[in-house]
């Protein structure tokens, strides 16, 4: 009898010592063991042992969704709000292809899920039975790892190793596949003892030298920047109180990437806001102007850097990740250190008390009075109106009804999910959920699912677009059989906005199958689910509409129609450089040649 | 310091690169998708088991980039979870490099006797010998084994097989 490390549970282990189990119930029993409370799935042939297991228990909750994609994106949102790796149990063949988008997302995303795969019985796999998939092969680019077990007696240590990988180094989904006959097999329950991967053993304590040469360099520098990504988020809440402590002591300005929001406060004064290419012009500007910039958590991506040859020239570059393939990938670094966010925070903060640095750190008043002179600019301004609603407006009277309520935010993809990272200002880790690395539109109503899951009580937005909205709109119906109080907040303006402002920046205004045509009646379409539906028009009567929906015990779409033909402002525009924004009211050219078209 | 373009510094360089992988099943492909699906080089790609008491198998793959994407295609083996160790054997000092071919050669009178005299001067074996073909098998360097096959070409070649590069570094020290 093995399992003697762990904690919980004790009095189950005792029970079947030497039993013999189905490897339906050793699935059951490592959850369990593993802490496990939530489950988000969906059944089919393939799985029905397992589900039958899960009948006959009361510890794991088991989430119906109405699409297994659904199910993956709800269990990100829940891993993303607790920190805790979220699990899917799907069945075989279309079960699995349909969970592809949601593990590539996490993928991504670097969001730490186990998900478990029916499959086949292993006499059938390779003969093309009825809904067989070879999802060790599918899945193999788009998991952090995967597995096919094929010998019932491996599969306690097979989920306890998946839960390693998935939640040790940077995180990522792993796919655990599992034959039927594996499932109904009976074997002893053994486990082998150690917990961990064979092998697998990510660094997570940076090099001593390369942190102090850091911390100097920070410390000489005149233009500071600090760019944190969702590495800080991954890392834990203790990662962005360290991020704080130190972006304080040192006085140094702050940006983050989409990923990354709420890793710093956003009502501090040292945030920048956003970077990248609908990111703020302070924060671009400063970083295409920093001297030192101290990348942590954070990987260059082609949305932050802009043209890449012009990305913040002559600054020293220190980047902080976990995953050494993230480091040189798109842009040189001088200083790389390989190493969890928090454990680097933690000695670059020693380092910085043990050498006494703030008294070797030239005065950095220049350097934050350009920043303030970027800031006057007022970059996300717009020009509101008394006619439509704004939806710039839209989320800032969000912001106002939310404001100290801790609020979950979970967005789609396109303008809304832009404008939500504008102008919605997140002080926590843990309390944003968006796609940022895939860019899956329908993401978000899951995602708010998940979080809301493990947040009962609090409140839980998807913030929408009248074209995201419908590609996981069936989820409504999981939100009506919980009753889970999430609030849909559609952003309405009866286009793919995104695409839109693309066609109209760059091809000369035609609008190729943008337009949302054939819009469901979406007040309607909640009603049907047995949810409340709103709609809201007329400015004047924006704010009290918000505010019934967020007091509403119970959930509420709230189909909120925008104005229409509205740009997301600023906007780095195709092969432009990082420091090159255009702002609302600019004149706008197409790209310059065929390469900057290509660079989407 | 700069923040240049990466992917268009320096020259492009051939590198010798040895892997020790956990010996399971998937992990090939593991290695070979990596390759296909980042779109990076695979000139020649070996993989056996070489330890079964620990139950690893050795892959070299040589391979071509700059020195940027040299190192991203070390760094994106090194995390994939069944990957022990990756070592680049063309930076990291001296080492050996050897392929395998197999020549068939078929012809009969004067072809023959030629293509048996420079098989001698390659220190080709006969491994298989009919009246009218031999089968050569050859071990060396990439460019001998071309060399030789392209000889060959001449006096009745049929077909070959070759294997990948397989290579160890000199001295006494296990990767």
């Amino acid at each position: 009898m093995a399992s003697t490390d762990l904690k919980e549970n004790k009095a189950s282990d005792d029970e079947q010592t030497g039993t013999a189990m189905s490897g339906a119930q050793m699935i059951l029993k490592a959850l369990t063991d593993l802490g496990v409370d939530t489950i988000f799935g969906y059944p089919g042939g393939a799985v029905l042992p397992i589900y039958d297991e899960i009948f006959k228990q009361d510890k794991i909750k088991h989430i119906l969704v109405r699409h297994e994609q659904g199910a993956v994106h709800a269990a990100e949102g829940y891993a993303r709000t607790t920190g805790k790796p979220g699990v899917v149990l799907v069945t075989s063949g279309p079960g699995a292809t349909n969970a592809v988008t949601g593990l590539t997302d996490a993928m991504l995303d670097s969001i730490p899920l186990i998900c478990i795969t029916g499959q086949v019985a292993r006499h059938l796999i390779g003969n093309d039975a009825f809904q067989e998939a070879d999802t060790v092969g599918i899945t193999r680019p788009c998991t952090k790892h995967n597995y096919l077990v094929k010998e019932t007696e491996h599969v306690p240590d097979v989920i306890y190793e998946a839960f390693y990988v998935a939640t040790n180094g940077r995180p990522g989904p792993v796919v655990i596949d599992m034959p039927k006959d594996v499932q109904i097999e009976k074997a002893e329950y053994k486990r082998s003892g150690h917990q961990e991967h064979r092998t697998y053993r990510p660094q997570v304590d940076g090099d001593d030298a390369a942190l102090r040469k850091a911390a100097r360099a920070i410390a000489a520098g005149v233009r500071p920047i600090i760019y944190s990504g969702g590495g800080i988020i991954n890392a834990g809440p203790e990662a962005s109180e360290l991020l704080t402590e130190f972006a304080k002591m040192a006085g140094i300005p702050v940006t983050s990437t989409l990923m990354g929001l709420g890793g710093f406060p956003a009502s501090d004064h040292q945030f920048l806001g956003m970077l990248g290419m609908h990111g703020t012009w302070e924060a671009n500007h400063a970083m295409h102007d920093c001297d030192v910039m101290l990348a942590i958590g954070a990987r260059f991506d082609d949305r932050v850097t802009g043209r890449i040859d012009a990305f913040s020239p002559g600054s020293t570059k220190i980047q902080v990740d976990i995953d050494l393939s993230s480091i040189n990938k798109n842009v040189a670094v001088d200083i790389p250190i390989i190493a969890d966010a928090a454990s680097a925070l933690r000695s670059l903060i020693k380092i910085w008390k043990e050498e006494k640095l703030s008294a070797n750190q030239p005065p950095l008043v220049a350097w934050w009075d350009q920043i303030e002179r970027w800031r006057m600019k007022n970059c996300l301004s717009y020009t509101d109106s008394d006619k439509m609603i704004m939806p710039q407006k839209a989320l800032e009277r969000l912001q106002h009804h939310i404001e100290g309520k801790q609020a979950i935010i979970a967005t789609e993809v396109g303008q809304h999910q832009m404008w939500a990272a504008q102008f919605l200002k997140f002080d926590k880790p843990n309390h944003w959920l968006t796609s940022g690395g895939l860019g899956t539109m329908g993401y978000g109503l899951p995602a708010a699912i998940g979080a809301q899951i493990a947040f009962p009580d609090r409140l839980c937005i998807d913030v929408s677009g009248d074209a995201s909205f419908q590609m996981n709109l069936q989820e409504l119906g999981t939100i009506s059989q919980y009753n889970l109080p999430v609030k849909i907040f559609i952003m309405n303006n009866e286009y793919m906005g995104m695409v839109r402002q693309w066609q109209d920046l760059s091809y000369d205004g035609r609008r190729s199958h943008s337009y949302s045509d054939s819009l469901p009646d979406f007040e309607k379409l909640a009603e049907a689910y047995g949810i409340k539906g709103m709609s809201v028009e007329d400015p004047a009567k924006l704010d009290e509409t918000i505010k019934e929906m967020i007091e509403h015990d119970g959930p509420v779409l709230l189909d909120c129609r925008v104005a229409k033909i509205e740009n997301c402002f600023p906007m780095v525009p195709a092969g432009a450089a990082h420091n090159e924004m255009l702002l609302a009211g600019d004149v706008i050219d197409k790209p310059k040649d065929d390469e900057a078209l290509a660079v989407v | 310091m700069d923040g240049a373009n990466m992917k268009e510094i320096g020259p492009i360089a051939r590198h010798t690169i040895s892997v020790i992988v956990d010996n399971e099943a998937g992990v090939l492909a593991r290695v070979i998708g990596l390759f296909s699906g980042r779109g990076y080089n695979i000139e020649s790609l070996t993989v056996s088991t070489v330890d079964t008491a620990h139950e690893t198998s050795r892959i070299t793959v040589v391979t071509s980039g700059t020195r940027m994407v040299i190192e991203q295609i070390k760094a994106q083996l090194d995390r994939l979870v069944p990957v022990h160790k990756v070592a680049d054997l063309t930076i990291e000092g001296d080492y050996v490099s050897r392929d395998l071919a197999l020549v068939k050669v078929a012809g009969v009178g004067e072809k023959r006797v030629e293509a048996l005299r420079l098989a001698e001067a390659f220190r080709a074996q006969v491994v298989d010998a009919s009246r009218d073909s031999f089968v050569f098998e050859l071990t060396g360097a990439a460019n001998k084994l071309d060399a030789f096959v392209d000889l060959m070409s001449e006096l009745g070649l049929v077909e070959v097989a070759r294997t990948g590069a397989v290579a160890l570094a000199r001295g006494s020290d296990a990767l």
